[in-house]
């Protein structure tokens, strides 16, 4: 059998992150990691609807926080491990987004974009009136100051998360380039066509909404543990939903490797102003970059590199 | 040749732009003889709490300034280092993180509100760095961390002191039944929880007890719905938006109620005062400083007119008697902490820190044992008076009386809260 | 619990008001995204920044609220001809602007914001005038003016783009461009130009909502933000670019909220106010009055 280049890449950055955790002495670097891989994962999954489907999300901050709350809510329950919460989290979140994706059957375009707008805004007042998780005053997650096989907490969230992410980024990629991928695209370019050739659309946009959902989930489990202290405002921050569109439009959405560009650049400039340029350039930077890229780059930088190829290759 | 000029400054800026944006953190003050204390924070200097953020730094920045004009600390010069968390508490960990292994700062202090300081604790715990943090409602109940030490004068139990003495005003005029409201937020729940366990350990009947959603557009039927109930007291937990909606809407309806007010964010901001202006009369509201003769602590004045002339045109509170005098405080416990200490050691400092009464532009403070003030010096003072239009009578005596806490009493109350 | 009529009617009668408020802020958005299909989430910062620009000659000029908002409209016209020109060159003349439109709208939804924060920085804003804080009395009912003079202002500004749109020529033509390009290019209407009037139209309704929305209570400058999912839920519920069902969609929002929060517990409006939403979308996804999809 032979193996792909990408696993052996993904093997490879797996075991680099962790040794880089063991070796580096910066702890900052962990933090904004952590930060860029979060914004990173919820990027990837947006775009295996957004994207491959053309279907908008806009509650993508939802997803987010009922994996976060679903995380607080079993912490409290029963002590579970970390690992066991985001496993719980991904199929909490992956079982609303197979709720959302009939929702497709009836709606289309930007219908469907409010609906998941609605969804997340409808999530924030139910979990801001239910007392057990903290309601609207927030909940607190005393991290262990110690863990096994790791210098510090953060470092190991930092290689969960980024173990989290090469997953979430080889699940795109299987979506993308397999069978699966072909049908979502057909989608995207016009459903009712797809339909009549045959395509089982409904089934392929329950797949990658379930799957979209369950890795948003799974992205906002451990967010409790690395804020320690978390309400309803901050887990549905409208960031939140904003990058995890930004970010795949900045990068390309067409394909798989698209929004990990986008997030790694976009995220990483993100962390960088925020400990350089303070307070209102920050959104001014983000906000410019924004409209700059989907005004001139339409393809997103994937689109402009394949430009740029393609008229080298023409001279 | 002014053109030239010009060009030339406009590069020069450009030039210096881009350095800015490469590599420096935004520094104060540059070394004045040895190496700076560096004294690291993050600040919520946009978002939500933008506009007390950036209150509190302008005093901050009076403090370095003011320190570095009596030869520093230790003999070195003092320079704050900050970032912006835009009141985002992701951002908060990487920021602290940044501050205490990048930038090797000295002493470290918090950021403004309770959900850009709690993520701060443990980074700050695994450091033992001494913590103090400008206004956080009680955080430290959670992490137990004896070197945390909160500069809001809240009290032990910071919750149910907050309201305390709202409550003991209710009992002097034999009050009977209360109407709790509180927005759906943080502070505003956590007040309101306070102002709860107050009205049942007074025994007092609890008629209406609701929470309202912090967009809330118009406040009129909510305050007929506690209208309808009767109270004789309704305590409002709320955040500026909600507090300008409820008085609005109370005046237009003349609220029947004898005691009206409690946790409302916002009437200390002189804007919003301004704007309310007669139709805060009577209301009694919780406050932290007022210009009031019982208040005037050694100092606070001086730092007023710092303040006022560094704030003017800066798009902040013009007066800055809510925050900026404590923000200044915060910064004066740990400068004198470290020069009668003589030392940079964090467990030196916390047990001076502990051990002492401070005299600050807020008072003399003293803390207790979990880090919060040893006793409450929440005020609640009552609006009298006030003017339509007016931005000057807040800076006199005599608008915003203090009725409790009995030690910094300069009024009684006008009762019941609308004749 | 025994119903106080006096209760009930009051609070019928806040969430009418309240209503007609909603309707002035989600106009706009009723015509740019409800007819001409662009995404605007902007909208809200626009009106705040209306609102900002209306405390600056309420201030400076003591001019009532309401009237500066009216001077405002025109200004606001233009900036929404401007911006709908760079839209369309960036985006709609591509074919892609669903996506890119919204990542567009966006970005410009923080410029906005931000230049608001550097230019009055962040703390409150109000306005004065002489009738808020007063109420009429009739009966039972008490009416704040403060919300009574939004309503009206709303109720006739929804009365005037209703009347522009169906009795002008200009009007009718907007409401073909959403349905229709083709045969709006056999009459010899240039389609482009059109939009770009229609588009200029809901930027300028910004300006007058941004003059209620600060009469209402005060603004900085992200407040934006807290509208934007209801503005959209009314546009979605009245039918998308239905201008009576924006007017009736909001007004049943406002007595959802008022009603919900009498009877309830105000911590439940938006759970009810988006719940009617969603099951809207799920049972008659074109909204109230909507067209036919």
């Amino acid at each position: 059998m032979k193996i792909s280049p990408f696993w052996i890449i993904t093997v490879l950055i797996l075991i680099g992150g962790y040794l880089f955790a063991e070796w580096a002495e910066n702890q900052f670097l962990f933090f904004a990691g952590y930060v860029v891989l979060q914004s990173l994962i919820m990027a990837v999954a947006w775009n295996i609807l957004g994207g491959f489907t053309g279907y908008v999300n806009f509650g993508s901050a939802g997803f987010f926080a009922v994996g976060a709350y679903t995380a607080i809510a079993l912490h409290q329950f029963l002590e579970a491990p970390l690992i066991v919460l985001i496993i719980i989290a991904g199929v909490v979140c992956g079982l609303i987004g197979l709720g959302t994706g009939y929702l497709t059957l009836r709606l289309r375009g930007v219908y469907f974009a409010i609906a998941t707008l609605a969804m997340a805004i409808v999530f924030e007042s139910l979990i801001t009136n239910w007392e057990y998780v903290g309601g609207s005053t927030g909940a607190y997650v005393i991290t262990p100051t110690e863990v096994a096989f790791f210098d510090s907490y953060i470092e190991m969230l930092f290689v969960l998360m980024l173990f989290l992410a090469l997953v979430s980024v080889a699940v795109s990629r299987y979506l993308s380039i397999s069978r699966i991928g072909q049908g979502l695209a057909a989608i995207r370019d016009d459903e009712t066509a797809a339909e009549c050739m045959g395509v089982p659309t409904l089934r392929l946009k329950l797949i990658s909404t379930t799957v979209m959902g369950a890795m948003m989930g799974v992205c906002g489990a451990p967010f409790p543990f690395f804020v320690t202290y978390i309400n309803p405002l901050s887990a549905f921050d409208l960031l939140i939903a904003v990058n995890s569109i930004a970010m795949p439009m900045i990068g390309g959405t067409a394909v798989w490797f698209g929004p990990v560009i986008g997030a790694l650049l976009l995220g990483t400039i993100q962390q960088i102003i925020t400990v350089t340029v303070s307070s209102e350039l920050n959104i001014l930077i983000v906000g410019v970059v924004l409209v700059l890229f989907v005004a001139l780059a339409p393809r997103g930088i994937v689109g402009l590199v394949q430009d740029v190829m393609k008229k080298r290759r023409g001279k | 040749m002014t053109s030239l000029f010009r060009i030339q400054r406009r590069l020069l800026l450009a030039l210096g732009l881009a350095a800015a944006l490469l590599v420096t953190p935004l520094t104060q003050a540059q070394a004045q003889s040895g190496d700076p204390i560096k004294i690291g924070f993050s600040m919520a200097l946009t978002g939500p709490l933008g506009a007390g953020g950036k209150s509190a730094l302008i005093a901050m920045q009076i403090w370095e300034k003011d320190t570095n004009a009596k030869g520093g600390l230790l003999g070195r010069p003092v320079q704050l280092v900050y970032y912006d968390d835009s009141t985002a508490p992701a951002k908060v960990p990487g920021i602290y993180t940044k501050l205490l292994n990048v930038d090797k700062v000295d002493l470290v202090v918090s950021s403004y509100g309770t959900d850009v300081i709690a993520p701060a604790m443990p980074i700050i715990m695994r450091s033992g760095k001494v913590f103090i943090s400008l206004f956080g409602l009680d955080v430290n109940s959670k992490f137990k961390y004896n070197r945390y030490f909160g500069i809001m004068p809240a009290g032990p139990d910071p919750a149910v002191d907050w309201s305390r003495g709202f409550f003991d005003l209710a009992k002097e005029k034999g009050l009977k039944t209360v109407a709790l409201a509180g927005a759906d937020a943080e502070f505003a729940q956590n007040a309101v929880k306070g102002a709860r366990k107050n009205a049942q350990n007074d025994g007092l009947d609890i008629v209406y007890d609701k929470s309202f959603p912090p967009s809330t557009a118009d406040f009129t039927p909510i305050l007929r719905a506690i209208q309808s109930t009767n109270p004789d007291i309704i305590y409002f937990g709320s955040y500026p938006p909600n507090s300008v909606g409820i008085i609005k809407a109370a005046n237009e309806l003349g609220l029947k109620a004898k005691l009206v007010g409690g946790g409302m964010v916002g009437l200390q901001f002189a804007s919003i005062m301004k704007n309310l202006g007669p139709g805060l009369n009577g209301i009694v509201n919780y406050d932290f400083w007022v210009p009031e003769p019982t208040l005037k602590f050694e100092g606070v004045e001086e730092f007023l007119g710092k303040y006022q002339a560094a704030a003017a045109g800066q798009g902040v509170d013009p007066l800055g008697h809510y925050l900026p005098p404590y923000a200044y405080a915060y910064l004066q416990v740990l400068g004198q902490a470290v020069e009668t200490t003589k030392s940079l050691d964090d467990a030196k400092l916390a047990e001076y820190i502990h051990a002492t009464t401070f005299n600050t532009v807020v008072g003399p403070v003293k803390f207790g044992a979990n880090g919060e003030w040893a006793q409450s010096r929440a005020l609640m003072v009552q609006f009298r008076g006030v003017q339509p239009n007016d931005l000057d009578q807040f800076s006199k005596s005599g608008t915003r009386v203090v009725l409790k806490p009995d030690s910094v009493k300069s009024g009684t109350i006008a009762f019941p809260y609308k004749q | 619990m025994s119903i106080d009529p006096s209760l009930l009617m009051n609070a019928v009668a806040a969430g009418i008001l309240l209503g007609g408020f909603y309707a002035a802020v989600a106009l706009g958005l009723s015509i740019t995204f409800g007819q001409l299909d662009v995404v605007n989430i902007a909208h809200p910062a626009f009106i705040v920044a209306g609102s900002y620009l209306v405390f600056a000659l309420n201030g400076g000029f003591g001019l009532d609220p309401v009237l500066a908002g009216i001077i405002l409209m025109p200004v606001f016209f233009v900036v929404g001809v401007l911006v709908y020109r760079v839209y369309y060159a960036a985006f709609e003349r591509t074919g892609r602007e669903s996506l890119a439109g919204l990542a567009f709208f966006f970005g410009l939804m923080f410029i906005i914001e931000v230049l608001f924060i550097l230019a009055y920085g962040v703390d409150y804003r109000l306005v004065e005038t002489d009738y808020i804080g007063k109420q009429i009395e009739i009966g039972l009912l008490g009416i704040p003016w403060r919300m009574l003079v939004p309503f009206c202002a709303a109720v006739v500004m929804t009365g005037g783009v209703y009347l522009f749109l169906s009795k002008t020529f200009l009007g009718r033509a907007i409401l073909a461009v959403s349905q229709d390009r083709l045969a709006l290019q056999l009459m010899g209407a240039d389609p482009i130009k059109i939009k770009q009037i229609a588009f200029g139209l809901g930027i300028a309704t910004a300006a007058l909502a941004g003059a209620l929305l600060i009469m209402i209570g005060p603004v900085e400058p992200t407040i934006g933000r807290l509208y934007i999912g209801r503005i959209f839920a009314i546009v979605v519920l009245g039918g998308m670019g239905s201008i009576p069902g924006t007017l009736i969609a909001a007004i049943i929002l406002g007595l959802a909220e008022s009603l919900v929060a009498t009877y309830i517990g105000p911590s439940w409006a938006p759970t009810v106010a988006f719940g009617i939403l969603l099951l809207t979308l799920a049972f008659r996804p074109s909204g109230l009055l909507g067209r036919q999809a």
